[in-house]
């Protein structure tokens, strides 16, 4: 169903050394493969541990991504000593999310990978009063129209995106991990009180393994669109396998699934990763999961995951990942909101974009 | 349309395009590029693809639009400015995509390996200056338009590609000896634009680093005194990394390399108001 490029990709990804068996127009398409992927900083370091010498052409696009990743990470890491300077006076836990918590912790899921907006969640009832600190400390709302605000701040489970005036770097102050339209309504608390303080920032949380792996997985599911899936399924697999050092991790994992109310998505994105990238996860954990969810795996379900989870040159290209991209995103704005409320921020969606071009990046020639 | 793969030092671009006006563009800029020889390097850098408009923007005011991989970096472009839209995307994907090269905005040229690097904002003369020294002068083209510093050698990658002219610049190069220009397309958003072929003996060397022995941030402003003033590398460093498209991208690394290439750099400042005078400046600076 997928091409032969991104199954090698992945394969690659997998067992680096198969990529010793690869001419140079074989190491052009993997490259290309994983950087339409985001992945090829990820494709830099596996080819790195595993010992293999790229071709120089091929080597120095993986290096210069490696290097540019590890420049974000360092650039993540001070944009969170900002936010304990700005934040600290509040003495709330400040808990970052996905990349931001990657890079902080020196996770090996962050080594080669690259960062986009900064995240990070915060006590609800503080919610005000970080907005304040930040704007004050140089972040300003990125959502100027009125509709866009009460979006977020009515029905979402962040706070409008926030950029900062000086850097241009976004932040998004999360309260809990999905919108409050949401069908699942987990408790934000569980996963602030459980997070571990870090040695030289005293504010600042990062969440327990079993909560990393959860956040991710539902993060997956949940989001409409599947630019970066490829790249979050590899996520989760190097969430589980750090955790799986822990020896109580599974029982955490389903146990956390249960109190955050997301059984069914977690249950069916470990089957993905089990699925699609052969993940090691304990038979039993999957099986227990799907029970408690209500039963087994929708077919339907993994075959348009199966389907649209590619890199972005090929789902491009593709009419069977377009459909099944669009499928997902309904599916996900449906579990997002209930139907009225979906009705009308669809339709009220599809009037702006008719009034206006869509934007392209305005590049320096 | 043509699908075509060009070796360009540093980088291997494959291009496809239906725009007879690209074919033409190749058929004068890059004519080895339509009569591929025996070269069996297939590694594509870059996978650029120049398509018509989108819908109805392929008939009624066509557009042309510029697709690196299946991203578009750019607002698509009148459809008569597919050539120069190429030359434009593909200055951009060498200053975005990362490669390992420090990049900036800056004209190079060389002689016997001792390069000139010269940055400017637009419209300062920089590739007018360029061209004088290309043309008159006989340096070998490096850049008109990008310095491209290797951080581990300190060299700086020759990539001799079509000199972009703006405006009154286009007269004036079009009389310099051996340049040869290709068509003009008016009314860019830089106004009319044309580009000279970099000599063959520029191209022949594209395989030949240099090394950045001065420094020249050029100014032309007509009516104006001349004047040639050494500058510290302090101020060099400031006012080129202002010029430089992914130094912060480049952490460290970028830093450390644009302080090695000062280190060995002498740098000026030179106001000028022809381009004899400006020639005259560069060989007392030079000595040669």
């Amino acid at each position: 169903m997928r091409s032969a490029a991104c199954e090698r990709l992945i394969a690659v990804l997998k067992t680096p050394r198969q990529a010793e068996a690869l001419d140079l127009a074989g190491w052009s398409e993997l490259v290309a493969s994983a950087r339409a992927a985001n992945l090829a900083g990820l494709l830099a370091e596996r080819v790195a541990a595993a010992g293999i010498t790229a071709p120089p052409e091929a080597a120095r696009h993986l290096e210069a991504i490696r290097q540019l990743s590890r420049r974000q990470t360092q650039s993540v890491r001070w944009e969170v000593h900002g936010l304990q300077r700005a934040l600290c006076r509040l003495g709330i836990p400040l808990v970052l999310l996905k990349g931001a918590a990657y890079a902080v912790s020196d996770h090996p899921v962050g080594r080669g990978r690259l960062f986009g907006d900064i995240d990070i969640l915060v006590p609800r009832h503080a919610l005000g009063d970080v907005e304040l600190r930040l704007m004050v400390a140089g972040w300003a709302s990125a959502k100027t129209s009125p509709y866009d605000q009460r979006y977020y701040r009515t029905w979402m489970h962040e706070l409008p995106p926030m950029v900062n005036l000086r850097r241009g770097t976004v932040l998004d102050v999360h309260h809990t991990i999905l919108p409050l339209t949401s069908r699942h309504a987990p408790q934000a608390e569980t996963i602030i009180r459980a997070a571990s303080a870090l040695p030289d920032l005293p504010a600042v949380r990062i969440p327990r393994p079993e909560h990393l792996l959860v956040h991710s997985i539902v993060h997956l599911l949940h989001e409409g669109e599947l630019h970066n899936g490829l790249r979050d399924l590899f996520d989760i697999d190097g969430l589980l396998r750090a955790g799986a050092g822990e020896a109580d991790f599974w029982p955490r994992v389903v146990e956390a699934s249960r109190t955050l109310d997301v059984i069914a998505p977690v249950a069916f994105g470990l089957h993905l990763a089990r699925h699609l990238l052969d993940s090691p996860i304990p038979p039993q954990v999957i099986e227990d999961l799907f029970n408690a969810a209500g039963g087994p795996a929708s077919r339907l379900l993994t075959m348009l995951y199966t389907t649209a989870l590619r890199p972005e040159n090929e789902a491009a290209e593709s009419a069977a990942a377009t459909l099944a991209r669009f499928a997902i995103y309904v599916r996900a704005h449906w579990l997002r909101m209930p139907p009225h409320l979906l009705l009308r921020h669809l339709a009220h969606k599809s009037i702006v974009r008719l009034r206006k071009d869509e934007p392209a990046t305005d590049g320096r020639a | 349309m043509i699908d075509v793969t060009l070796y360009l030092a540093p980088v291997t671009v494959r291009l496809r395009a239906p725009f007879g006006a690209v074919r033409q563009h190749l058929e004068v800029f890059y004519p080895e590029a339509l009569h591929p020889g025996a070269k069996a390097r297939h590694f594509i850098d870059f996978d650029i693809r120049i398509t018509h408009g989108a819908g109805w923007r392929r008939w009624v005011r066509p557009q042309a639009r510029f697709l690196l991989d299946h991203t578009e970096p750019f607002l698509p472009l009148p459809a008569s400015q597919a050539a120069p839209l190429f030359e434009w995307g593909l200055n951009w994907c060498l200053a975005s995509r990362p490669l390992g090269y420090l990049v900036m905005h800056a004209a190079v040229v060389a002689r016997d390996g001792d390069a000139i690097v010269m940055p400017g904002s637009p419209g300062a003369g920089k590739s007018t200056l360029c061209a004088a020294l290309t043309f008159i002068d006989q340096w070998r083209l490096l850049s008109d338009e990008l310095a491209i510093l290797a951080p581990e050698c300190g060299s700086l990658q020759p990539n001799p590609r079509p000199i972009s002219l703006k405006n009154d610049s286009i007269d004036i190069v079009a009389r310099f000896p051996g340049a040869r220009l290709g068509q003009r397309y008016a009314d860019t958003r830089k106004g009319t634009i044309s580009h000279a072929a970099p000599p063959a003996a520029s191209r022949a060397a594209a395989a030949q680093q240099a090394r950045c022995r001065w420094v020249i941030f050029p100014r032309f402003a007509p009516g104006a005194d001349p004047h040639c003033e050494e500058i510290g590398r302090a101020e060099a460093f400031a006012r080129i990394a202002e010029q430089s498209f992914n130094r912060d991208r480049m952490g460290e690394t970028g830093f450390h390399a644009l302080c090695a290439m000062l280190d060995t750099a002498r740098c000026f400042e030179i106001g000028y108001d022809s381009t004899d005078t400006a020639l005259a400046m560069v060989r007392d600076i030079t000595g040669r």
